[in-house]
């Protein structure tokens, strides 16, 4: 009997840990998901940190067009639209734009808004020197602000990109400011 | 490892006969009476399920809205999927594996018979939970069995707590019966039965039980972030937090994917143990059907993102998870073609169980080459989430596992009760079964090519003949199952003795063990030939 109930014992302790990897598998797929993004590029997914100003020269001998888009989420009451529709940047250029949010209620609310990069392929080529989506965004009740972006392209941008559009998302998250992963700064 | 079994036995004789009354099931640790519960848990969740269908086919019966409300519907088709993954078919299954496994390879009963209780008895606890939370304030959950987020995140109401505790039990349940199984296989075969010569439902069941434990984690997984982020502030699938959305969906189907083949090895097994039977022919071929099998479980991993065609995946994305998923069907079809080989030219004869077994090839085939269409990237951008992909799944489902899973209860029935089954009415059953089956999902190909769409309540003028057919094939196949169950406790309660070996070209342990099976089989191991 003992030598049997051991082996069943050692049997069900590699199974039930294989359970609890497998469970451990499945929280790892999040980290794994946003390497998997940026690395590849994927999902249009820029950087959520402040890039250093750019250290080669300006390539003169192309444009690329930038376009702005945004919208907000669901039924915010903001009016949240970029001041210029499209650009167009030597790759290595910095450039300066205006995205302006007008709150339209009578709260004071707070907004978060999220970059996506179309095409995907191109987003590892944007890069964000300053951008109001690095912070949250309070904005007071009936107020407008204007919130700075500051970007350049990449002069390695392959040249078979030449139009890049930049869309952000608003998102009301004037409920949820206690959420961790934005009270501790870290997310875009 | 005889002595072992020689000592449990000498255990035994104190407790040979079970207890009476309720207490014989609460605190029974016998295979055989827990496979007995999770076959009439399983049977009448089929039925519960099968109500909710019939409340979604009676909406459906004509255009409009004349019934219930559209997020009573959306209830209802959440929860019917919910019943028939995880409170039908899932269930069935193990009941079977309770029942058959032990006797297929010698074994005195379940390697943790303990476990194997609890396994059972927290299941009705996961489904009492989620069919209450249908009568709370604001309905029971109504964002699809693939609980979608934000759908279940944002949108969703204070039932989605009730819902994700359940799926947790579910879980739990049935990863208590997996590694049980593998336990079982592992260490309770009888001397010489090795590996290679364990029937084959044997052999489907252990590579389910390994792709349950490896996919039952990560569900509960997706279930906990659902929680956090609706309850806890955790931004997994919200993009406003730094989240996606989209990620919800890849780890889902990661689940997703293999816990359809976990829905359909066993139901392999099944066919690959019945059809040799009645053809009086040996499988065509034995090991090429294992190896099938594996090489199945392991591609199920790598082409879930086939429910995500039109997420916006990269061009290369896109064609890696086509081919993928085209290349599964290259096992499937060894699998089918083993069993027509297997049928050519043997004494054939067809008894129920072997019509049923015949009616899940042709009819599992068909819903193989649905998902081959749905497999094909551009079509699928016409195809997904419309009536289409419902035909397709049901075809694989019902008429695949749940077709087997009768054709098993047939076959094994006159063992475990003793009894033959009155054969006129399985008739009945399996020709009632089988045409309204047909009419009941067949047009669905047709009103999903033209573009209805699943999970609406109402639907466009032009499609209301089809759903009136479809509604009338829906309440006949339910009704037809009320004979299924008429036959049964028939067959429990009347008398008409079979031998041992009900079957004359069956093979196999279960048939060395008197009709019906005692309470305490192979106590003693058998002589493997
Ligand atoms: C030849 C094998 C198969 C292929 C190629 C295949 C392919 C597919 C594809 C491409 C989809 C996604 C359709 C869409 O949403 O647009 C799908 C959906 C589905 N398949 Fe299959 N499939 C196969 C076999 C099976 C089997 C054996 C089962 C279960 C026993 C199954 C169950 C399902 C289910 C439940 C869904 C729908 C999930 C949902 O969205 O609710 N499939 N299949
Ligand atoms: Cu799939």
């Amino acid at each position: 009997m003992d030598s049997q109930r051991l082996d069943n014992t050692a049997l069900v302790k590699r199974l039930v840990l294989i359970t609890l990897a497998m469970f451990g598998f499945g929280f790892m797929l999040v980290p794994l998901y946003d390497v998997f993004c940026d690395v590849t590029g994927l999902n249009g997914k820029t950087s959520d940190t402040a890039a250093q100003a750019p250290t080669s020269l300006i390539d003169e001998s192309r444009e690329v067009t930038v376009e702005f888009w945004s919208r907000t989420q669901g039924a915010m009451p903001w009016e949240f639209q970029p001041t210029l529709k499209k650009i167009k940047v030597h790759p290595g250029k910095v450039t300066k734009v205006f995205f302006r949010a007008s709150n339209r209620s009578n709260d004071d609310m707070v907004g978060q808004a999220i970059p996506s990069v179309s095409p995907g392929l191109a987003a590892n080529y944007f890069h964000k020197i300053e951008c109001f989506c690095f912070n949250q965004q309070p904005v007071k009740a009936g107020e407008t602000v204007d919130m700075p972006l500051i970007f350049y392209v990449d002069p390695a941008l392959p040249a078979k990109f030449t139009t890049l559009t930049l869309s952000y998302t608003m998102f009301d998250i004037s409920n949820q400011i206690a959420a961790t992963s934005l009270t501790n700064g870290e997310s875009s | 490892m005889s002595k072992v079994i020689e000592q449990d036995h000498h255990e035994h004789h104190d407790h040979h006969h079970p207890s009476g009354g309720i207490k014989r099931w609460l605190y029974t640790t016998n295979h055989k009476d827990i496979g007995t519960l999770y076959l009439w848990f399983a049977f009448i969740m089929f039925l519960i399920g099968g109500c909710m269908a019939l409340v979604i086919r009676a909406e459906l019966f004509q255009p409009g809205l004349q019934i219930v409300d559209p997020d009573f519907f959306n209830q209802m088709t959440t929860v019917h999927g919910l019943i028939m993954v995880f409170g039908a078919v899932m269930p069935a299954f193990t009941g079977l594996a309770n029942w058959m496994v032990p006797m297929m390879i010698g074994a005195p009963d379940m390697a943790l018979p303990r476990m194997n209780n609890w396994s059972f008895w927290i299941l009705p606890f996961a489904f009492f939970i989620l069919l209450m939370s249908l009568f709370m304030e604001g309905g029971g959950p109504n964002f699809g069995w693939t609980f979608y987020a934000p759908l279940s995140t944002t949108y969703s109401n204070d039932s989605t707590a009730l819902f994700v505790f359940s799926v947790h039990i579910m879980g739990m349940s049935s990863i208590m019966g997996a590694i049980n199984v593998i336990v079982t296989i592992f260490n309770l075969r009888a001397p010489g039965m090795t590996l290679m010569k364990m029937p084959l439902f044997v052999w489907t069941w252990l590579i389910t039980a390994f792709l349950l434990i490896a996919v039952m984690p990560v569900l509960a997984g997706a279930v906990t972030m659902v929680l956090t982020d609706k309850y806890f502030g955790t931004s997994f699938f919200n993009a406003a937090g730094g989240g996606d959305p989209v990620m919800f969906q890849h780890i889902f189907w990661f689940f997703g994917h293999p816990e359809v083949y976990i829905m359909i090895l066993p139901a392999f097994g099944i066919v690959s143990t019945i059809v040799p039977t009645f053809s009086r022919k040996r499988l065509f071929g034995y090991s090429s059907m294992v190896y099938a099998t594996a090489s199945i479980a392991l591609l199920s991993f790598v082409v879930w993102a086939h429910h995500m065609f039109t997420t916006g995946m990269p061009l290369f994305g896109e064609l890696f998870f086509m081919y993928c998923t085209m290349l599964i069907s290259v096992p499937t079809g060894v699998k089918v073609f083993n069993w027509v080989a297997t049928m050519w030219r043997g004494a054939m004869t067809f008894e129920i169980p072997m019509m049923f077994s015949i009616a899940f090839i042709i009819l599992f085939t068909i819903g193989g080459f649905s998902g081959l269409m749905l497999a094909i990237t551009p079509a699928d951008f016409q195809y997904h989430d419309t009536y289409f992909v419902v035909a397709h799944f049901h075809y694989v489902l019902v008429t695949g596992a749940i077709f087997s899973i009768i054709a098993a209860v047939y076959y094994w029935l006159p063992k475990w009760t003793g009894n033959m089954y009155d054969e006129g009415l399985a008739k009945l059953h399996f020709w009632c079964s089988l045409i309204s089956v047909n009419v009941l999902f067949f047009p669905m190909h047709f009103v999903g090519l033209a573009g209805m769409p699943r999970r609406i309540p109402d639907y466009a003028i032009q499609f209301a003949d089809f759903n009136a057919l479809i509604s009338v094939g829906a309440f006949a196949f339910g009704f037809s199952q009320l004979i299924f169950l008429y036959l049964l406790i028939k067959c429990i309660r009347e008398n008409h003795q079979v031998p041992a070996k009900v079957w004359e070209g069956a093979d196999g342990l279960e048939w060395e063990v008197p009709s019906p099976a005692p309470y305490h089989t192979f106590e003693k191991p058998p002589l493997i030939r």
